[in-house]
């Protein structure tokens, strides 16, 4: 690690070295080393540009969105809007109606589950998700399962990481009313193919709901090109603050929706025996929002399309390409597809016989910050036999030095355990 | 922070090389857990003999640190009354949380384990053993001491 990358120019059209000195964080040494911040998958960086959003609403603009009737108030609702513009801009969504704020992709999933669930399934219903998701996109559908009396079934994984879609026509019948897969794997990187998996959802008179954790921040994307129903994304994924997100809807399926959260300003009037709401998305959005918070995504947002996201993407493909050639080289397991083209940069790996937590623990005296454990995807796990796997991830302010940079400190864990 | 302080030899040693890993036939005391967090997993046998463990055994996968906590453990506390055991157990748990300095003569090898508190989030993969053996003692009252819990 050295100061190259100010001069490096990514062949995908990122200049990375620019990019870094967005990020102040990236600066900092763990113990006497640069940090080496391969856990974007966990969370990302933040650079300048969003801390600085977050800063100067809170500065001058602070106050409770749709709610003052003062000047603060106005600012801090036309901020909150504005967010919600720039959001439906980014995702390719045809309104910023279509977007309902969340406090990230769990509380999207969540809402999806409860929200369009429980009004729209029953005994006999199918609920159809993957081997492949999250936790955040398996719980919540055991929890409405179990409430509305319909089945959850699982979509299967290849030995080589890729949806098994081989008995998709057993799996997603006319019994099945909700597909709910993620865009790309957290644990594996697998990006899956959503518009096939829309085409097949619709065809059956299914929606299909989209988890988006990894998908948005790391590729281009556009809901309606795509023909997804509903969607969650998490904006600290994706170099926004923490506590943003939201859930995209097409309209027709938003307004089918119960709120999840009952409250604060979601609500048309109030009796004694009942409450109507607001029309969606402001029916989802009870009590008061993290508004700072999506001002910042907002920011983020802006940032990323600055980059180019597919400018994003190429350079992510590039440095996992490069990493999993390394780990390979290396005498490391990889888990998930080996090409490049068809995964994002979440590459999990089992280094010899040493044990992710002991390799975690190694790395970071050496200042290279990866992830080990499950992941919040246990079915994976269980799948590919592991209890736990490391795993790096990489993002836009990510270099092959510091791919180097980890390859070298796997070499020490080896020396101690080997 | 080194990681001398957290991989010492001994640690190494027990982990490379566990002490009693084996399952214990008639072993009337038998308990596992697991820590979600990582995947950590420990089973342990004991055979107690009146007031007297006479013998401890443990089976499980995971990382150094937890792997080598349980086969100090069996060594520790073979021979040891049930009494003797539990307050070991809890004065290494004592010692995990900073709060007590190792008494060397009755911890021994475990001495070792003493660099994890420097890694707070490794803690929990140093106590998982213990958790066990105390859950296994604990129940050697009951008819089935097969029990299992998540820390």
């Amino acid at each position: 690690m050295s100061g190259d990358v100010e001069t490096m120019h990514d062949e995908a059209g990122l200049d990375v070295g620019a990019v870094r000195r967005d990020f102040p964080v990236l600066g900092r040494t763990v113990g006497e080393h640069p940090l080496v911040y391969l856990d974007s998958a966990a969370t990302s960086q933040k650079p300048n540009q969003v801390i600085e959003a977050v800063a100067e609403f809170t500065r001058h603009h602070n106050a409770n969105a749709h709610r003052g009737i003062h000047m603060l108030g106005e600012e801090a609702t036309q901020a909150y809007e504005g967010a919600r513009a720039t959001v439906a801009r980014f995702l390719g969504a045809p309104e910023p109606e279509c977007i309902a704020f969340t406090r990230g992709v769990t509380e999207s999933m969540n809402l999806v589950a409860q929200g369009w669930g429980r009004t729209h399934l029953r005994e006999g219903d199918e609920i159809l998700i993957t081997e492949m998701e999250h936790h955040s996109n398996i719980v919540p559908w055991q929890m409405t399962a179990a409430v509305t009396g319909a089945a959850l079934r699982y979509i299967p994984l290849t030995d080589d990481g890729l949806l098994d879609l081989s008995q998709l026509g057993s799996l997603l019948t006319e019994r099945t009313k909700i597909l709910s897969v993620t865009g790309m794997s957290n644990a594996l990187g697998t990006i899956t193919p959503v518009r096939q998996l829309a085409d097949a959802a619709h065809a059956v008179g299914a929606v299909i709901a989209v988890d988006a954790a990894q998908l948005a921040p790391h590729s281009p994307i556009d809901v309606q090109a795509l023909d997804v129903d509903l969607l969650g994304f998490t904006g600290h994924k994706m170099l926004g603050p923490t506590a943003s997100g939201g859930l995209y809807g097409k309209r027709e399926v938003l307004e089918s929706m119960e709120p999840m959260l009952g409250g604060g300003e979601m609500i048309h009037e109030v009796f004694h025996d009942h409450s109507t709401y607001k029309s969606a998305p402001f029916k989802f959005e009870a009590g008061t929002m993290p508004v700072a918070q999506q001002v910042g995504l907002a920011a983020a947002m802006d940032y990323l399309e600055t980059l180019g996201m597919q400018n994003v993407r190429a350079h992510e493909e590039d440095i996992t390409r490069y990493a999993i050639d390394r780990l390979l080289d290396a005498g490391a397991t990889v888990y998930g597809p080996k090409d490049a083209s068809i995964r994002g940069g979440a590459v999990s790996f089992w280094y010899r016989d040493v044990h992710p937590h002991d390799l975690a623990t190694v790395l970071n005296e050496e200042g290279v910050a990866i992830r080990a454990g499950h992941h919040c995807a246990q079915l994976v796990m269980r799948r590919y036999g592991v209890p736990a796997t490391a795993r790096a991830s990489f993002y836009v302010y990510n270099t092959k030095q510091e791919v180097d940079a980890m390859i070298s400190a796997l070499d020490r864990a080896g020396n101690i355990f080997g | 922070m080194a990681l001398d302080d957290i991989y010492k030899e001994v640690i190494l040693d027990h982990y490379k090389n566990p002490r009693n890993k084996r399952e214990l036939p008639g072993a009337e005391l038998r308990c596992h857990a697991n820590n979600p967090l990582c995947g950590d997993e420990i089973t342990v046998f004991a055979h107690v003999e009146g007031e007297t463990v006479a013998e401890v055994t443990f089976q499980g996968a995971g990382c150094s640190i937890s792997q080598s906590s349980a086969s100090m453990m069996t060594e520790a506390v073979t021979g040891s009354s049930v009494e003797d055991s539990i307050a070991l157990a809890a004065s290494f748990r004592g010692m995990m949380a900073g709060e007590v300095e190792p008494d060397e003569e009755s911890f021994g090898d475990l001495v070792a384990l003493k660099g994890v508190v420097q890694y707070p989030i490794r803690i929990k993969c140093a106590v998982l053993a213990w958790d066990v053996l105390q859950d296994a003692l604990a129940g050697s009252g009951t008819a089935d001491g097969a029990r299992s819990h998540t820390v």
